[in-house]
């Protein structure tokens, strides 16, 4: 449980620079510097425990369902990051307390500081690949915010940006990297992960993982070609530089690099991809840095070549190579922060980072010069310093691999040759800042920063000068625990010494040394023949890209999202037809086994009929009663086709909701206009007209296709067990109020809800009232016809009755709640018809959108009532009965549930019906004729 | 008798496509009406086609499947509240925008050729 400390306390630690920066700068760095102290002495604390490659495990439930915990994982890599971060982290708040200007607020860098130091260490201590990734996202955003923190100034905010979507886009792509190990490995958990090498490298799919986690890598340490955020991203203020760039953010994707070493090195394609990528980049980073004049772009250069040589040791993939590498990252964050601050200390003495002005600073700040000369020493790799070793173990490890067969000497020459620019470049911070004649035309005279300004850089530089001495003493029980966690298992031989004799690597050391000093005294004539390049400015480069790709965004979605309903249509439609098609093509014969029925002279010409109704509405569809007329007589056909089929239920429904939807529409063309103007294009028309044909002769094939081939229905349990559980013989019926009665519960509230949102939408509607029809003629004088009142009166009470008896005979014979409701809703809708909405009104007193409830409530209500009896929701209960008279009955609990939704059916169609009528009563204009 | 069914199925979905691309709120509604017949059919057939067979049990021994006409029995009557709800949407749309057209706006060619005209 220590081990989740660890993050928590910087995590807090965010809170206290805002508590306290109302007691002055200084106290405020040491306030914020408590917590994170605390978590170095924490993870400091953890180390008795650990040995060889074991690892100490914290793990929370969060989503155990799903397999997903907060789980922390701490072994010797872990252990070393963690040092880095905290360790440079504290230096970095001290060293950020004098670098600030009173006008920067120091509690928003500081509070910035600690969500970046806690989501570098959930990195390096997760346990979990999917909450890895999560912290490695937080650094993406919480860099974001460190290096756009001078947001006044446009480079800062440029350079956010370029930081944030590049390695942003790599944080997509190693998502996906991970979501793959996850599919092949099962688990996302570490341990499980780290085991599975082999697993992985023999998977099919191991290429993609491997670009994808890489993509991730790459674009998180600065590797060519992603390589154009890093220098951008310098705008940052100075002590984020030394953190962002030395030991935190970039070292994250090499953090990863070795995290994952185990499970993904070892093949070819590893060594292709990520030994060459490092090698390139070293060698473009090496290069580029002996050109810039900024100071700090020296320095991001300079990094961009360490990171590659880093990912190149990597890449070898031999023991000795990831020894190296792990070694070659403590000796770059110790010699990398303390330049940093040194460059840091330099701009804020002399108001410029210009290298061409900066001239002489040896006179006038010796001891901080002396500093960064030790520390620039180390990053050229002269003995005595950290940076030698580990660049000799590198050059050692050049000459083993032999991967490019007998081409293979050129990897050790490209690395001697990145060596030669990594000495001139050295030579170069050394000579220009400290040397070279007197500053030119600085905006202020330079001299030593505050006391407390060097302790930082001293105490690198100490450690970079005892590492490079005493190495085994002061390093070796760190490197060799962390390098056993990367190797996971036995560390190879290795020697942390300063003489080997003369060997190989040391003359490449002494080759790259002497042939270093002279590109820089010959760095007139390179910097001429560099010039001769135009210049390639990356910041303009990558605006240009993200301006196009913005363009092309909105081009897209402008053409997909223009606005146009039918346009949307069209695309939906045209891809069904693509799927559908698809499927079709792989079906061999359209024409199935099931034998076919023989065809009548009634069913021709009812199909005639239908498709003679449905051509004609198509046809008249812009005189709109036409098309409604031709509509009704398509819905007719219809339920005499299912009255055909064996399905008296659907006939009677689809007979009455015909009704119902006629008089619905013919209301509605009341407030719409009648006509439909002619408006589509000729091509338009042409080509819904193929699309529609191209779907209807899908579908038509589809339905053919499914109506010649058997079949094995699961009908035949509704069947069998209706009248024995159910006590019905209406097989349809009984599924709707017994088998699938949730359903139909669900069916009426969806029924309720759209009859009320109609209720609603026609509230405060204002509307177009015609005054007459579409030919000019005005509406009939005779609002309710003498005969009309009088035939529909008596109709009434037979009406009801007819209902009262489908609904009562529903569970046996075809019938029941749904047909029983329509019925009833059209009997009184004849007498809304016939004497207006007024007369109704003040006969008949129920306000329908209770009745829907009281409906929805009944059913329901059934459904629960078998909870009192111990059973589940909505099972059924049936017994017969005999009455004097009347003979034996049955009565079943599925008839209160038919009722509630009798009940719904009613109240929904007249609750629509009569509502949309009265509109047309109470709103009609007064015609001539009645004036 | 199945061929001529996939016709009917067939005109009575390509009518209600086409129906359903118009500009304006009217004849979408009823191509999405002629659509749900389609769509009720062929869901209804996914039975496949029983010639007089019994409705209800006891009276023959050859029985229609009854699942496909629970679900299209239901599927009308939501149908009718959906083809509701979307009259009355269209009514309102034109009240408050003042056309019928389907995108709430009469696009700039229309309105051009109905000044010429």
């Amino acid at each position: 449980m220590i081990l989740m400390w660890i993050p928590l306390l910087p995590l807090l630690g965010a809170l206290v620079p805002i508590l306290a920066s109302g007691l002055g700068r200084t106290a405020c760095a040491w306030a914020t510097a408590v917590l994170p102290a605390l978590a170095l002495l924490l993870t400091l604390s953890l180390i008795p425990q650990l040995e060889g490659s074991n690892s100490i495990q914290a793990q929370l439930e969060w989503l155990p369902a799903l397999g997903l915990n907060i789980s922390f994982r701490f072994d010797g890599l872990a252990l070393l990051f963690s040092i880095l971060i905290l360790g440079i982290g504290l230096l970095v708040i001290l060293y950020a307390r004098y670098y600030l200007s009173a006008q920067d607020s120091m509690a928003r860098l500081y509070a910035y500081l600690m969500l970046f130091m806690t989501a570098m260490l959930g990195i390096v201590l997760s346990g979990n690949l999917l909450q890895l990734w999560m912290f490695w996202e937080l650094t993406s955003i919480s860099s974001f915010l460190l290096i756009g923190y001078w947001w006044h100034k446009s480079e800062a905010r440029r350079g956010a940006r370029m930081a944030v979507t590049v390695t942003g886009a790599g944080g997509l792509a190693l998502l996906g990297g991970i979501l793959l190990l996850g599919k092949i490995t099962g688990s996302y958990e570490l341990d499980v992960i780290l085991a599975s090498g082999d697993l992985i490298r023999a998977h099919a799919w191991y290429p993609v993982t491997l670009v994808l986690v890489l993509l991730g890598v790459f674009t998180k340490s600065a590797q060519f070609p992603f390589h154009f955020w890093l220098p951008h991203a310098m705008a940052a203020p100075t002590p984020v530089s030394a953190y962002l760039h030395s030991a935190t953010m970039v070292k994250a994707g090499l953090f990863l690099l070795a995290r994952l070493y185990p499970a993904l090195s070892g093949t070819d394609l590893w060594f292709a991809l990520v030994s060459l990528t490092g090698l390139t980049t070293m060698l473009v980073g090496a290069y580029f840095a002996l050109f810039k004049h900024d100071l700090k772009g020296l320095l991001a250069y300079s990094t961009v070549s360490h990171l590659g040589l880093i990912t190149m040791l990597f890449g070898l993939g031999t023991k000795l190579g990831a020894v190296a590498a792990v070694f070659h990252i403590i000796n770059h964050a110790t010699f990398k922060a303390s330049l940093f601050m040194a460059a840091g200390i330099i701009d804020h003495e002399c108001g410029t980072r210009d290298m061409r002005r900066i001239n002489g600073m040896w006179k006038y700040m010796p001891y901080t010069a002396a500093l960064a000369m030790v520390a620039a020493l180390a990053m050229a790799g002269v003995p005595l310093m950290n940076g030698f070793l580990s660049k000799e173990m590198f050059f050692a490890e050049t000459l083993q691999q032999d991967f490019l067969g007998s081409l293979s000497w050129i990897i050790p020459v490209l690395a001697t040759l990145a060596g030669i620019f990594s000495v001139a470049y050295s030579t170069r911070f050394i000579h220009d800042v400290f040397f070279n004649g007197e500053p030119i035309n600085l905006p202020r005279t330079p001299h030593e920063p505050p006391r407390y300004m060097k302790v930082p850089v001293e105490i690198l530089v100490a450690l970079c000068l005892l590492v490079g001495i005493f190495p085994s003493l002061v390093v070796g029980p760190l490197l060799a625990l962390a390098s056993s966690a990367v190797l996971g298992g036995a560390l190879p031989e290795y020697s942390l010494a300063i003489w080997h004799g003369i060997n190989t690597p040391l003359i490449m050391s002494l080759v790259a040394m002497c042939g270093g000093l002279l590109v820089y005294f010959n760095r007139r004539n390179i910097y001429a023949f560099q010039k001769q390049f135009p210049e390639f400015n990356a910041n303009e480069a990558f605006e240009r890209l993200v301006r196009r790709l913005v363009a092309a965004a909105s081009w897209l979605l402008e053409w997909l999202d223009n606005g146009s309903l039918q346009r949307y249509l069209v695309l939906m439609l045209l891809l069904w037809v693509l799927l559908a098609g698809q499927s079709m093509l792989d079906l061999v014969s359209l024409t199935g086994s099931r034998p076919q029925l023989p065809l009548d002279g009634v069913a021709v010409a009812m199909a005639l009929l239908l498709c003679i109704g449905a051509v004609a509405t198509v046809i008249y569809n812009r005189n709109r009663v036409v098309a409604l007329l031709m509509l009704s007589v398509v819905g007719l056909v219809v339920s005499l086709v299912f009255a055909r089929f064996s399905a008296p239920d659907l006939a009677l429904t689809q007979l009455v909701v015909e009704v119902v939807t006629l008089i619905l529409l013919m209301l509605a063309l009341f407030f719409l206009p009648q006509r439909t103007p002619r408006e589509s294009r000729p091509s338009h028309i042409l080509r819904d007209l193929s699309l529609s044909i191209m779907i209807g002769g899908l579908m038509g094939s589809i339905s053919y296709a499914m109506l010649t081939r058997s079949f094995n229905p699961i009908s035949d349990f509704f069947l069998q067990n209706s009248k024995t559980g159910g006590g019905g013989d209406n097989v349809v019926n009984v599924i709707l109020v017994d088998f699938r009665g949730f359903d139909t519960l669900g069916e009426i509230t969806v029924l309720g809800i759209a009859a009320l949102g109609i209720y609603n939408l026609l509230a405060g509607l204002r509307l177009f009232m015609p005054s007459g029809d579409a030919d000019g003629r005005s509406w009939a004088r005779d609002r309710y016809p003498l005969v009309l009142a009088t035939i529909s009166q008596s109709v009434l009470p037979l009406a009801l009755l007819v209902s009262a008896f489908i609904f009562l005979r529903g569970h046996n014979m075809p019938g029941g709640g749904f047909i029983a409701g329509l019925v009833t809703a059209v009997a009184l809708i004849l007498q809304y018809m016939a004497q207006g909405v007024d007369w109704m009104k003040a006969r008949v007193r129920v306000t329908y959108p209770r009745l829907i409830g009281c409906g929805v409530l009944l059913s329901t209500l059934t459904g629960a009532a078998s909870w009192l009896f111990g059973r589940p929701f909505l099972t059924s209960w049936f017994g017969h009965f005999e009455l004097p008279l009347v003979g034996e009955f049955e009565l079943a609990s599925a008839m209160a549930f038919d009722l509630g939704v009798y009940m719904t059916v009613v109240g929904s169609t007249l609750l629509i019906l009569a509502n949309l009528g009265q509109m047309t009563t109470s709103e009609r204009p007064v015609t001539k004729e009645q004036d | 008798m199945e061929a001529l069914y996939a016709v009917c199925v067939g005109v009575l979905t390509a009518a209600g496509v086409f129906l359903l691309l118009r500009g304006r709120t009217f004849p979408v509604v009823v191509g999405l009406t002629l659509l749900s017949y389609g769509v009720n059919l062929f869901l209804f057939s996914s039975g496949r086609l029983n010639d007089s067979a019994a409705a209800v049990l006891g009276a023959g021994s050859n029985h229609a499947d009854p699942l496909p006409q629970a679900l299209v029995l239901t599927a009308i009557v939501i149908g009718f509240a959906m083809t509701a709800f979307v009259v009355i949407l269209a009514m309102r749309a034109r009240g408050d925008l003042g056309n019928d057209h389907v995108d709430g706006r009469v696009p700039e060619i229309v309105l051009d050729s109905e000044e010429r005209s």
